[in-house]
């Protein structure tokens, strides 16, 4: 037992983060930190940085693309570009359609789509959620129906992270209505221009446009776009979420913000001196940072465990990783809060900032702005990618036999 | 990076569990064991020491294997699974890590072969009743003779004194009571002359005494290392004292979530298991999240003890005993929840891993003394 790295995963750490700051774009990096929203050019120029350097899909198989690298140098990766302040390669084209079309995918699809998705050439979008459709999602109601050549796909899907960006979008549609729910889904991949598809913007608590609804009416989608087997695509989506385990507590991410948070409180104005001569701040910041730790060692065993890398079911233990994970993400956001004291009442407008407010503030204002926002918002983090709740029935389930 | 124990570790884990299972098969049997006069059975700690775990602080020059922080790990995780009352921790982590870290060659060999062979065993005296958790804060007083040493003073809550032969006591040479400098640690045997030793039991199942010293006459070679410089050395074995502990509560916390898993799934209410039911079940799920949380600061622990940077390594067990002392109370208290009346009761072995648990939370520092620790350090705990 060595729990620390090798010189050989050293001299990999520093290497990868030597490259996230010289080559990413500073100004993006501080838009991630400060918690601010990305424009697509940013997540589309990052994302090109990396996959030049063939960084952008390390977990791929590497006839597509990806690097024979060891668990625990992905999860230097994921890490170095987390605390660099790196937006993760789009997760949607690398971390859910890729391996599952590798994994499941006719020849000729993975050679149409893999190289484009990893090249952010094409960006797609996850049509699983539905209005009636959330925790259990195997409920689901959009309809495939079989008309010649093509399917015919009529209903909606919702929460369609970044939908507005999207070229293509991977669905989960019932094709077979008499089997048992989980038995009749397909996963079927619908290009976003074709006509009956309407994107419709729901705008989130924070007054950001991140999700979407999408409707399907009578949308026409060539029989060739499934993958896989027909009435197979539950076993497909289950795959999917095992492999979004890798990074899934964003240890780096909270790392980031809470190293941020220490810089900043120094300087922030408070009583006699600055933020952090208050002890009980700086107790509450021990303590996530002690749960932090923790959270870090959990996640290196989770990934050193061998031999699972193939394996279709979740693991539990990712569901450990989600809900503390989750958790913590939260916690940071809620001390960038404090952290802005007062200042974060004041509502910027939109490019803006706020008018009037002193400009003398420490970091400057963009993340005061952020500050209630990015708190508003990451109370996401624990209702996405099954809620906590949904975890905890999974390891009950999983790990306890309950 | 790599969580896997090699045969050596792998052996000595299934030795010492093997020997723990079999010592504690039962409740009652632990509470035979604890009513022995030293509190344990004798015959009890030559089987340990027959496994040869009292070596493990030594190296091979001292006579034996030699094992490192996992290994002390490995056996402490066993005293915690199975409730085991010989005071390990005492002699194994405490005493013998004074002696391994303080003591000069000669010291150590003096006093390792018997600690090896069981027939010594060690315990550190470091409380005093005003320090509560400050290391520096020493009143007890050591002066320099013609010969060596005279040691005034009294310890307080002194672990398994009662059965220890030798005593590491932290006592000032110099100074304040509260300054950092001045302090050493001195070999006083058991039995030297002033000293008089008042044993009583611990709410967990164990030993302690107050320890009272009157004109104790030490030679000169009882000091370990300086005599006027040993906080750092004192601290250190703290370090260790809650990397053991660590491990300790993580065996046991992992036998109390494991009984409450069992009862759940055996305990019928309104005609069926109570694991049935969703509130508990999410309840369970938190002990696990607790479990295993601490199981990697145990690891950590292990990790940072051995580690050269004293400040690293101070905040780092700062934290490890601060994450462990929320497990103990966290994971314990929804156990006795969640077995409802029985797990309030003297006859059921899940109470008493509840008060081990509670009692390991008061020990080397509680949570709000090892907040500080990380708090007035200058940038807090993950500089690293």
């Amino acid at each position: 037992m060595d729990l620390r790295f090798t010189p050989e995963e050293v001299a990999f750490r520093d290497e990868v983060r030597g490259f996230c700051r010289e080559k990413i774009p500073a100004e993006i990096r501080r838009k991630v930190s400060e918690g601010r929203g990305l424009s697509k050019e940013d997540i589309v120029t990052s994302q090109r940085i990396l996959n030049a350097k063939g960084w952008a899909v390390p977990h791929w198989p590497t006839e597509w693309g990806g690097r024979d690298w060891t668990t625990v140098q992905r999860y230097i990766y994921t890490e170095e570009l987390f605390q660099a302040a790196v937006p993760l390669p789009q997760q949607f084209n690398c971390y859910m359609f890729g391996p599952v079309l590798a994994t499941f995918g006719r020849q000729d699809q993975k050679a149409r789509f893999l190289p484009r998705a990893a090249n952010l050439d094409d960006w797609w979008c996850q049509g699983f959620s539905e209005p009636g459709a959330g925790s259990d999602l195997a409920s689901l109601k959009t309809r495939a129906v079989r008309d010649g050549d093509h399917y015919v796909v009529d209903g909606q899907k919702t929460w369609t992270t970044l939908g507005q960006h999207a070229d293509w979008i991977f669905c989960l549609v019932r094709t077979d209505f008499e089997a048992k729910k989980q038995r009749g889904i397909s996963f079927l991949l619908i290009d976003m221009k074709t006509p009956g598809i309407t994107v419709r913007p729901i705008i989130t608590l924070e007054g950001r446009h991140e999700v979407n609804e999408v409707f399907f009416d009578a949308v026409r989608v060539p029989v060739e776009n499934l993958v896989g087997e027909e009435n197979k695509g539950w076993d497909y989506a289950k795959f999917l979420l095992a492999n979004e385990r890798t990074g899934i507590a964003r240890i780096g991410l909270t790392k980031e913000r809470i190293a941020r948070i220490k810089r900043l409180a120094k300087e922030m104005p408070a009583g006699a001196g600055s933020m952090w001569d208050d002890r009980d701040f700086r107790a509450r910041v021990a303590g996530v940072e002690v749960e932090l730790k923790a959270l870090e060692i959990t996640q290196m065993r989770v990934a050193a465990k061998k031999g699972r890398a193939d394996s279709v079911e979740p693991d539990p233990a990712s569901s450990l990783l989600k809900i503390r994970g989750s958790q913590l993400q939260q916690a940071a956001t809620e001390l960038l809060l404090e952290l802005a004291g007062p200042f974060a009442l004041a509502a910027p407008v939109r490019g803006e900032g706020t008018p009037g407010l002193p400009n003398d503030l420490p970091g400057g204002f963009d993340w005061v702005d952020a500050a209630a926002p990015s708190y508003f918002n990451n109370r996401k983090v624990s209702i996405y990618g099954g809620s906590n709740e949904i975890q905890h029935n999974v390891i009950a389930k999983g790990i306890l036999g309950l | 990076m790599d969580f896997d124990l090699n045969e050596d570790q792998s052996l000595l884990r299934d030795s010492i569990e093997r020997l723990s299972a079999d010592l504690y098969p039962s409740l009652e049997k632990r509470m035979a064991h604890a009513k022995a006069p030293l509190g344990f059975p004798e015959g009890n700690w030559a089987k340990f020491a027959e496994l040869g775990i009292f070596g493990l602080p030594f190296s091979e020059e001292d006579g034996r294997f030699g094992g490192g922080p996992v290994e002390t790990m490995l056996v402490m995780e066993a005293v915690g699974r199975h409730l085991v009352v010989e005071p390990v921790l005492p002699t194994l982590v405490l005493g013998a890590t004074a002696l391994r870290l303080g003591g000069s060659a000669a010291q150590r060999a003096r006093y390792a072969p018997d600690v090896i062979a069981g027939t010594l065993r060690l315990t550190l005296a470091h409380t005093e009743r005003q320090s509560r958790y400050d290391l520096f804060d020493v009143a007890t007083a050591v002066r320099r003779t013609g010969e060596g040493y005279v040691l005034n003073g009294a310890k307080s809550v002194v672990p398994n004194a009662d059965s220890a032969g030798m005593m590491v006591v932290s006592a000032r040479l110099s100074g304040g009571r509260r300054d950092r400098a001045g302090i050493g640690l001195f070999l006083v045997p058991a039995d030297a002359p002033g000293v008089s030793v008042s044993p009583y039991p611990t709410q967990d199942g164990g030993r302690a005494a107050e320890v009272a010293f009157t004109d104790v006459a030490l030679p000169a070679d009882s000091a370990l290392g300086d005599p006027e410089g040993g906080l750092p050395l004192l601290e250190r074995v703290i370090e260790h004292g809650i990397a053991a502990l660590a491990a300790e509560a993580v065996g046991s916390m992992e036998t109390l979530h494991r009984l409450t898993v069992e009862y759940l799934k055996t305990r019928t209410q309104f005609g069926t298991a109570i694991g049935g039911f969703q509130a508990l079940q999410h309840r369970a799920v938190d002990m696990l999240i607790e479990l295993e949380q601490a199981r990697s600061m145990a690891l950590y622990a292990a990790m940072m003890v051995e580690t050269g940077d004293a400040q690293a390594r101070a905040a780092a067990l700062a934290a490890v005993k601060v994450r462990i002392n929320t497990a103990c109370r966290a994971l314990g208290q929804e156990a006795v929840q969640l077995h409802g009346g029985i797990g309030m009761t003297m006859e059921y072995l899940g109470a008493h891993h509840f008060k081990r648990l509670a009692m390991i939370a008061t020990q080397f520092g509680d949570t709000p003394h090892h907040l500080r620790t990380i708090t007035d350090a200058e940038d807090g705990l993950l500089a690293a």
